[in-house]
């Protein structure tokens, strides 16, 4: 099956807000093999805030995504200021582009990431491939 | 505050970082990141999706990019951008040396705004990352 053709320019509702503690942070860093030196996050932790949106839109019965046949293909943050502790971050996710490529749906997402005043923090764009059954 | 990216000029090539991944580290990053889909852990989940083995998650791989920028700049924070496809899967054997990625960048253009980098991260003689590359803030 292929995703719902009304999905390009579908924004999603905001996900819950996302409480960025020092402990997430440790935690982060040394899963990367980094150290965590009390001030800016790693680059990539927004990944986290910006996963849950992706979840929400392939979790949503309507946008007719099944989970097992998506690849994360294409992955970039733009960067307004560092993530740190004490941040309570929201992920906005609208989905940009959709296109058909033999058999696979190519997903645009774009998902703004503010903090708790609604200031902007990171931009997330995640191109996700959706396999068709005979793909 | 001056950082090592002061006075940098294009082309110049950025001292290679080379990182180990174990199974291990997997393991942490699904903790962390929340991503714990199978393929990062279970060989019998990866091979029966056709791959050759448990792979890294692509951020994983796009985080150890980042790492690479902050030891180049001299600490973290001064990422403004940063980007690539996931082209290859780095697949991790069980066992405990792992597999080494090689994260390499040159310096495309230095502006008032900062330093884009043009980034190489491979695993064997394969890029694994499609144009990674990313600006720092100097």
């Amino acid at each position: 099956m292929t995703v719902e053709a009304s999905l390009a320019g579908r924004t999603f509702p905001p996900t819950e807000p996302y409480v960025v503690t020092r402990e997430r942070l440790v935690e982060f860093a040394h899963a990367t093999g980094s150290t965590y030196d009390g001030g800016a996050a790693p680059a990539t932790f927004p990944i986290v805030v910006a996963f849950g949106a992706m979840t929400a839109l392939m979790e949503d019965p309507s946008v007719g995504i099944s989970l097992h046949r998506v690849v994360h293909a294409e992955q970039r943050f733009t960067y307004t200021r560092p993530v740190v502790a004490g941040d309570e971050l929201t992920a906005t996710l609208t989905v940009d582009t959709l296109r058909q490529i033999s058999g696979a749906d190519i997903i645009g997402t774009r998902s703004e990431i503010v903090d708790a005043e609604g200031r902007p923090v990171c931009t997330a764009f995640a191109t996700l491939m959706h396999r068709g059954e005979d793909a | 505050m001056s950082t090592p990216l002061a006075g940098l000029e294009t082309g110049t090539e950025l001292p290679a970082q080379t990182y180990t991944v174990t199974r291990a580290d997997l393991v942490r990053y699904a903790g962390a990141s929340g991503d714990r889909n199978p393929i990062h852990w279970s060989d019998r989940v990866a091979t029966s999706v056709g791959l050759p083995g448990v792979i890294a998650h692509g951020m994983y791989t796009l985080a150890l990019a980042a790492r690479a920028l902050d030891t180049w700049a001299g600490g973290p924070g001064r990422v403004r951008e940063l980007g690539c496809k996931f082209t290859k899967p780095v697949v991790v054997p069980d066992d405990e040396h792992g597999v080494e990625v090689v994260v390499r960048g040159t310096v495309k253009n230095v502006t008032d705004e900062g330093v884009q980098i043009a980034l190489e991260v491979t695993c064997g003689d394969q890029k694994v990352l499609g144009m990674p590359k990313a600006v720092l803030g100097v």
